[in-house]
């Protein structure tokens, strides 16, 4: 069944059947699929924000409007061809969608919604008042597409327009999901660690409300032209919450989900207007709480939309994207250059580290060497893991100079400093628990690739991505996670899943790596690997700085160790004189009471 | 414009204002506590003003149906969550409490001469059957989720809001409702002509946002919806239930909301889905307020107010278009000034 359902083929059958369906079905039946197209299209764009970003708008019949309204005006009153005004639709969208993500996206997550609610009702009422867009009267007489010579009159002919469109924007968006680009996009709800992988969170959020827009933009383009007549009524902030509706309900984390939310809601508006009026025995817009109940309903007992239940109940293992199960060999990625041995690779002077009154790091001073492994231990609650989020610029220092490769870092987010070569575990496991163990170490790599969401959409990325996933592939071999590639990571133990960590932070070819007590949780046949490991990069060249609280781990494995205890320095030197040094042998045991 | 059209104009501006006030101090409390955006807040408007109207006009508060059903639905759903934690001890309380309470009320409301009862005791009746849905919603649509991100509660608000404004349409019907003014007639002060209802609606916000004030200094209560706000993981430890901050603060929203409606219904035709822009013009002002601060957020809805009711005389027809593109400006400057992003991750 599996194998005989493979997602191409399903898409192909699909095609296939809808294409039949304009020379068979009734006027009433294509009119409603045209509509449905036309819908799934923007609830596309909602996926995408919502499930995806874990972002959403309710403006977005606003930017449909945009479209419809663009081309309308053009056409008739300045006779401009339907193509010309598709491109200035876009243009004028993209430029709103910028502009209102430069200005909600920084904030909390809900200032986009709401931003995007006062948008939609101004957009709704300028549409209404404007003399020049012909009020709430609207703008008749738009011109029919013309393709190639061929007038696409006719709501059959225009079928194929919309469905062809839908299509395609279907096969673009899972060929970006399934791309590097698209990994950062999965991973933007987990900020911290999408930024200490150097990725620009603010840019992809954008991103994806710049994509959602346009599709949007064109679905609205389509219905002007398939209407021939534009008036303010569905493009108002009802229709707006209606699209989410679709979306949520069909299931926001899939792409399919759009079309069956739009499917499922189209055929459920018609047969609820028709049908509850005669049973209620009264007029009014019972479809709206109905659909209002069940986004209530679906939203307790079935977050991910009834998509995902609708394909497990007929046992089709169909996944939100078409996962690769072998990984392809490719050249090799291009690495950085491996500073000399014992030169000095980080340096912290003097850094402190204050939450309010509470001093979590007093004046701390350690450097790190290239070919060197330096323990960072101490009890815990004695501020290692703040002076790794100071070093790694995840939450800067308060005072004092960090320099790496010689450089001022102490004032530059996480994302820069990734970009200077500096990569890092957390202490808590950060992961995509729903993606695969390798999709998640290739986000490591994700500073190595160039290719932007657009090449990636058309497949233009396939090389580099071979290249991309044969380094996490390689990476993560070589941590002895081999047999687990295509895993997803919540499936994995929690030691295992710290070892994808490092994986992760190896993938970005770093010149320093950061470790918060990577040994925690793992057997003792895996921390000796581990170990093992870690000696062969050291033994590369790389400087490694770690912070552990397995002493058997740390004595055996590192060239210097510090210990830190209440936020300050308390001794530091080699493993040996660290074991013997009274000072620690208190920290750790308590004193002798005399 | 001269003096004195700008004078009732600016009379107009803080009447709506201290509406909006009103609303968007509840939203911020609302969202600080349980991080529920409340878009149905415009709808205990609605419902408060028509209810009232209703009332007044001697016919039985349409919404009572839906108080008796949905206090059936949490008489349910809380006795199935008692039974599972083995507690039937809490039955007869919850029966008693949710579902027996509204009937009997229900009952007694019926057989009273509504159209003769005084204005104040009409305005209770009509509150008391609109109020109880904040509550109600609370346990039935959020209280289920009410860990989940703020998105997901923000979809489930709107959802909320699609619901009742469906069901007000058919409660209601789609013609507006307006009811006597508190105190007919007006006084003429200098060159401005004020009539007495704005003169209530001024004093009365001001009361009800000195009582809230109050009310949060002073109570236990208050203090509990304070500590939840500010951490609810603490408060839960300290003994606070956050259920019950829930559905204490939607309680006041609904109150709140309801009570707005009533105060307006004499000088502006209510219809079944005017709230909506209401609300939303509270939360215009709530977010000029930066969804955190309460003056702010009050002296944003005023603004509010006089920016509608000054575009309203330049130019009417981009009234609305001119009060929510307000938000931008504001959201821009937030944007710009603030740098800490708050992360929901989940771990």
């Amino acid at each position: 069944m599996a194998r005989f359902l493979t997602p191409m083929r399903t898409m192909l059958a699909f095609a296939i059947a809808m294409s039949l369906l304009p020379l068979l079905a009734a006027q009433f039946t294509v009119t409603l699929a045209n509509y449905i197209g036309l819908y799934a299209l923007v609830a596309l764009g909602l996926v995408l924000l919502t499930g995806i970003g874990g972002l959403t708008s309710f403006g977005q019949a606003a930017f449909v409007g945009l479209g419809a309204y663009a081309t309308a005006y053009l056409t008739t009153r300045h006779g401009m061809s339907p193509w010309g005004t598709l491109i200035v639709g876009m243009v004028f969208t993209t430029a709103v969608s910028l502009a209102l993500g430069f200005i909600t996206l920084r904030l909390s997550g809900h200032f986009l919604p709401l931003g995007t609610i006062a948008w939609g009702i101004a957009l709704y009422f300028m549409f209404g008042n404007l003399e020049a867009l012909g009020g709430h009267g609207g703008i008749d007489g738009i011109p029919p597409v013309d393709l190639f010579g061929l007038e696409l009159g006719s709501s059959r002919a225009f079928f194929y327009v919309i469905w062809a469109t839908l299509l395609a924007a279907i096969v673009t968006t899972q060929n970006m999901l399934d791309s590097r680009e698209g990994r950062a996009m999965r991973s933007l709800r987990a900020m911290t660690m999408t930024e200490a992988m150097g990725i620009n969170t603010l840019r992809y959020r954008m991103v994806l409300f710049m994509i959602a827009a346009q599709f949007a933009c064109v679905s609205g383009w389509l219905y002007a032209h398939l209407q021939r007549f534009v008036n303010p009524t569905p493009f108002s902030l009802g229709q707006g919450i209606e699209y989410l509706f679709m979306a949520v309900l069909g299931g926001a984390a899939a792409v399919w989900g759009a079309v069956f939310g739009a499917t499922a809601v189209s055929f459920l508006k018609e047969f609820l207007q028709d049908q509850l009026p005669k049973l209620i025995g009264a007029t009014g817009n019972f479809e709206m709480v109905v659909f209002g109940l069940l986004t209530i309903i679906v939203l307790h007992r079935a977050r991910d939309g009834v998509w995902p239940i609708l394909m497990r109940a007929f046992a089709i293992a169909v996944p939100a994207r078409e996962l690769t199960r072998t990984v392809e060999p490719a050249l090799p990625l291009p690495r950085r250059d491996v500073p000399e041995r014992g030169s000095e690779v980080l340096q912290v002077v003097n850094v402190t580290k204050r939450f309010g009154g509470l001093v979590a790091n007093n004046q701390m001073n350690l450097t790190v060497r290239a070919g060197e492994v330096m323990a960072l231990i101490g009890p815990n609650g004695a501020g290692k893991s703040t002076l790794f989020n100071c070093i790694s610029g995840v939450n800067p220092a308060t005072e004092g100079e960090i320099r790496f490769m010689g450089q001022r870092i102490e004032h530059l987010g996480s994302r820069a400093i990734a970009k200077l070569g500096m990569s890092r575990s957390f202490q808590h496991v950060r992961l995509n628990q729903d993606m695969t163990v390798l999709e998640n170490a290739a986000i490591g790599a994700h500073l190595r690739g160039r290719k932007n969401f657009v090449q990636s959409a058309w497949r233009l990325d396939r090389e580099e991505e071979r290249r991309l996933l044969w380094e996490a592939a390689h990476q993560l071999q070589r941590c002895g996670l081999g047999e687990h590639l295509f895993d997803t990571c919540g499936s994995l133990p929690l030691g295992k899943q710290r070892i994808v960590e490092i994986a992760r932070a190896l993938s970005s070819d770093p010149t320093l790596l950061l470790l918060d007590e990577p040994a925690a949780g793992l057997r003792h046949l895996e921390k000796r690997a581990l170990a093992d490991l870690l000696a062969k990069l050291r033994g590369e060249g790389m400087a490694i700085l770690l912070v552990e609280h397995d002493m058997d781990f740390v004595m055996g494995l590192a060239d210097r160790v510090l210990v830190m205890e209440f936020g300050e320095y308390l001794a530091e030197g080699l493993p040996q004189e660290i074991q013997t040094n009274p000072k620690v042998l208190e920290a750790y045991l308590g004193g002798v009471d005399e | 414009m001269d003096g004195s059209i700008a004078l009732l104009l600016a009379q107009d501006g803080i009447t709506n204002g201290a509406i909006y006030a009103l609303l968007s101090l509840a939203l911020v409390l609302v969202f600080a506590v349980t991080r529920v955006i409340f878009i149905p807040q415009g709808e205990f408007v609605a419902y408060g003003a028509l209810s009232m109207a209703a009332v007044n006009a001697g016919f039985l508060p349409p919404t009572m149906w839906v108080v008796v059903t949905l206090g059936v639905a949490v008489a349910i759903v809380d006795s199935v969550a008692a039974l599972r934690e083995g507690a039937p001890a809490r039955l007869p309380m919850i029966i008693l409490k949710n579902a027996v309470l509204p009937i009997l009320a229900m009952i007694v409301v019926r057989y009273l001469p509504l159209k003769d009862l005084a204005y104040p005791v009409q305005v209770l009746i009509a509150l008391g059957f609109v109020v109880p849905l904040g509550p109600q919603v609370y346990r039935l649509a959020f209280q289920p989720v009410a860990e989940a991100s703020v998105l997901l509660l923000l979809i489930v608000a709107v959802a909320v809001h699609f619901v009742m404004v469906g069901m007000g349409l058919f409660f209601f019907g789609a013609e507006g409702g307006r009811i006597p003014a508190f105190t007919d007639g007006g006084v003429t002060l200098g060159p401005a002509y004020i009539q007495y209802q704005t003169i209530w609606i001024v004093c009365i916000a001001a009361l009800l946002i000195a009582g809230l004030a109050l009310f949060f200094e002073h109570s236990i209560y208050g203090k509990a919806l304070r500590a939840t706000a500010i951490n609810r993981t603490g408060a839960r430890l300290m003994g606070i239930s956050a259920d019950l901050a829930g559905k204490l603060c939607f309680t006041l929203a609904a109150l709140v909301g309801a009570f707005s409606g009533i105060l307006i219904a004499p000088i502006t035709t209510i219809y079944y889905d005017t709230g909506f822009l209401i609300g939303l013009k509270g939360f215009v002002g709530a977010i000029i307020g930066g969804l955190a601060s309460y003056p702010l957020a009050a002296a944003g809805a005023i603004l509010v107010g006089l920016l509608e009711s000054y575009s309203s005389f330049y130019a009417s027809a981009y009234k609305e278009v001119i009060v929510f593109t307000l938000i931008l400006p504001v959201l821009l400057y937030q944007s710009l000034t603030t740098h800490h992003i708050d992360d929901e991750e989940e771990h």
